[in-house]
């Protein structure tokens, strides 16, 4: 995955398990263990957005199925914790792979739609097939998360459990695109006839990434159940969908490091301004199209890019950089 | 009342709404074939139909009938604004980008309506009484026979537009060819321009229509909007024809099924038969089997 990234990665997980040192209010922690779990979310919309050139509207749903098929199981039926949750992210794999296969042999989106169509079903199901579900209510008393007999109960102890697996993940996503496969996906996304014509199985690439993308957030929803222990529809609902691409858009489509920082800023933000709660809405399209229309390629990118440019123009300033550099 | 008489009962309800669905999908088609998107805040321009008429004409009380023609005219200023701000500033053309660019629009309008006009559901009063009409042993609200009249006289006069002036025929040259269009010096960007305030026009023609039989509230744009997308999917995207077939089948469909299987999924069912569109016949039931597959 090359040094850079390993150098990254170090700096990212000393930072991340140092933090609980820091920070003594549980409710820190608690906004930080939903953005480790919004962070697996946004790194498989990233993988799908930056490499597959698709887009989904439909991950709150995938997220919401992990959750519900978790907390069900677990709960009404006393399945056993972690086989359920390996069950949930198969079941909704399969159902991603259903869906990805007729809408991604098409030219255009489609995707969305069918994605978002299918967000709108699940919504619609949570809610009205209560008896399974709790319906609007939600559902309440869903087992927390343990390992053998040592149980997660603070949300200190929950926060190293969250942060590894979404590191564990970052790590899988960044081998994967500096394997063959990810140089496929790249040669994919930049043109994909192409790519067919390299030999890429275009197709195969891209309802294989969708049903990886539906599966991370599978996982990252049963997390959320068995340590939320209570989930309601309201969660799911198609604005889940919304931040969740937002993220990957601030943080540039095809950068896993700007995804995983954008997840954990647009996070944080909406608990910085929780005075204009009832803008919510109104601030996430907004940001959404300021960022589209001024920095496509991603706000981090952007403003990075245009440090760079400034750089160029610069150049006794970019060699006194390099000399800062050099000495630290 | 019989069975047989149920289903035509179904069949007329559905057909109302489904008139509206078919007006949404018009403003879909309208775009896509101008620009090549799918204009997510379509939906919103209906949310907007109906807000917008509540203002002027509850809360103004303006004449029914300025009131209309007001509403539709601030709608279509918005689907201007659309165009002529994000989706012409964008810096990047790529479709993906622009689509979602109106997928932010939309969001934010509807963040912006829920500040402005509140969380409550509004309606409109009928556009003439409420005693239902009998026809052929069926109930028949009023309202239904506007709908339905209004959509055939916007149908009407699109066909016009589009067949019989220049205009129009510009903006048909754009949607087969847009280099072409382009060397023959029709003004692209402006019949672009035209498309998004047409789409926001129609869009308020449904909005204003529809509410008064089904009440509006901040939220209700994403509904409609993927309806009117579903049908016209259904008719087969980007095709007139296609889009009030698409609209009037979903709309029967899923009355029907509303009335005789659970009308707690009735929602659920419009995306249920975009699904199955989508993978058995892509190109919709008038399109043109041109559809592309990579």
């Amino acid at each position: 995955m090359g040094k850079k990234n390993k150098i990254y990665l170090l700096i990212y997980g000393l930072i991340i398990f140092a933090l609980p040192a820091i920070l003594q209010n549980n409710y820190h922690l608690m906004v930080l263990n939903v953005a480790a779990l919004n962070i697996v979310v946004v790194i498989g919309l990233t993988l799908l957005m930056g490499y597959a050139g698709q887009i989904s509207l439909g991950h709150a749903a995938f997220f919401g199925l992990g959750a519900y098929l978790s907390a069900v199981f677990t709960t009404t039926y006393g399945f056993p914790l972690w086989p359920t949750v390996i069950m949930a992210m198969a079941i909704t794999g399969s159902i991603a792979y259903a869906i990805g296969i007729p809408t991604l042999k098409l030219e255009g989106h489609y995707l969305v739609m069918a994605t978002l169509g299918f967000n709108i079903i699940i919504y619609i199901v949570m809610i009205q097939f209560d008896a399974v579900t709790g319906g609007p209510s939600g559902f309440a008393g869903i087992p927390r998360l343990r390992m053998g007999n040592f149980a997660f109960g603070s949300d200190r102890q929950i926060y190293y459990l969250l942060w590894a697996v979404s590191i564990a993940v970052l790590i899988l996503s960044l081998n994967l695109i500096y394997s063959r496969v990810g140089r496929a996906m790249a040669a994919l996304s930049h043109n994909e006839i192409a790519a067919r014509c390299a030999g890429i199985d275009t197709e195969g690439y891209k309802v294989k990434i969708f049903v990886v993308s539906a599966v991370l957030a599978s996982l990252a929803g049963s997390l959320y159940a068995h340590y939320i222990t209570f989930i309601s529809p309201g969660t799911f609902s198609f604005f889940y969908s919304i931040q969740v691409v937002t993220m990957v858009l601030v943080g540039g489509m095809g950068s896993l490091w700007g995804s995983a920082l954008g997840a954990i800023l647009l996070t944080i933000l909406p608990e910085v301004l929780h005075a204009v709660k009832e803008y919510n809405v109104l601030i996430y399209g907004l940001i959404l199209m300021v960022v589209l229309v001024f920095f496509p390629q991603g706000l981090f990118p952007g403003i990075a890019g245009a440090f760079a440019n400034r750089r160029t123009k610069n150049p006794s300033d970019s060699g006194k950089q390099l000399a800062l550099a050099k000495r630290a | 009342m019989t069975l047989s008489l149920q289903i035509f009962q179904f069949i007329l309800s559905g057909l109302t709404t489904g008139s509206t669905y078919a007006l949404i999908a018009i403003g879909f088609s309208l775009i896509h074939n101008a620009t090549g998107i799918v204009n997510f805040a379509q939906g919103e321009f209906v949310m907007l139909g109906g807000m917008f008429m509540i203002t002027f004409y509850t809360f103004l009380e303006l004449p029914m009938l300025p009131a209309f023609f007001l509403t539709i005219f601030s709608v279509a200023v918005v689907g201007l604004l659309l165009e002529q701000g994000p989706i012409r500033q964008a810096k990047s053309k790529e479709i993906l980008i622009l689509v979602m660019i109106t997928v932010g629009a939309s969001i934010s309008i509807k963040g912006l309506s829920m500040i402005l006009w509140g969380k409550n559901p509004m309606t409109l009063p009928s556009f003439s009484g409420e005693a239902p009409l009998v026809f052929l042993g069926a109930a028949v609200m009023p309202q239904s026979i506007w709908i339905f009249g209004i959509t055939v006289g916007v149908v009407a006069a699109l066909n016009y537009f589009f067949k019989g002036t220049m205009t129009g025929k510009a903006m048909r040259a754009v949607a087969a060819s847009r280099r072409s269009a382009v060397l023959t010096g029709i003004p692209v960007d402006r019949m672009i321009l035209l498309s998004f305030t047409l789409s926001g026009a129609l869009g308020a023609v449904a909005g204003i229509i529809l509410t008064p039989i089904t009440t509006t509230s901040y939220d209700v744009g994403v509904m409609l909007g993927l309806k009117g997308f579903s049908a016209a999917i259904l008719g087969g995207y980007g095709s007139m024809p296609g889009a009030v077939a698409g609209g009037l089948l979903l709309g029967v469909l899923e009355s029907l099924a509303a009335g005789l299987i659970s009308s707690e999924y009735k929602d659920a069912l419009a995306f249920l038969i975009l699904l199955t569109a989508l993978f058995f016949k892509p190109s919709g039931i008038l399109g043109s089997g041109r559809l592309r597959r990579v």
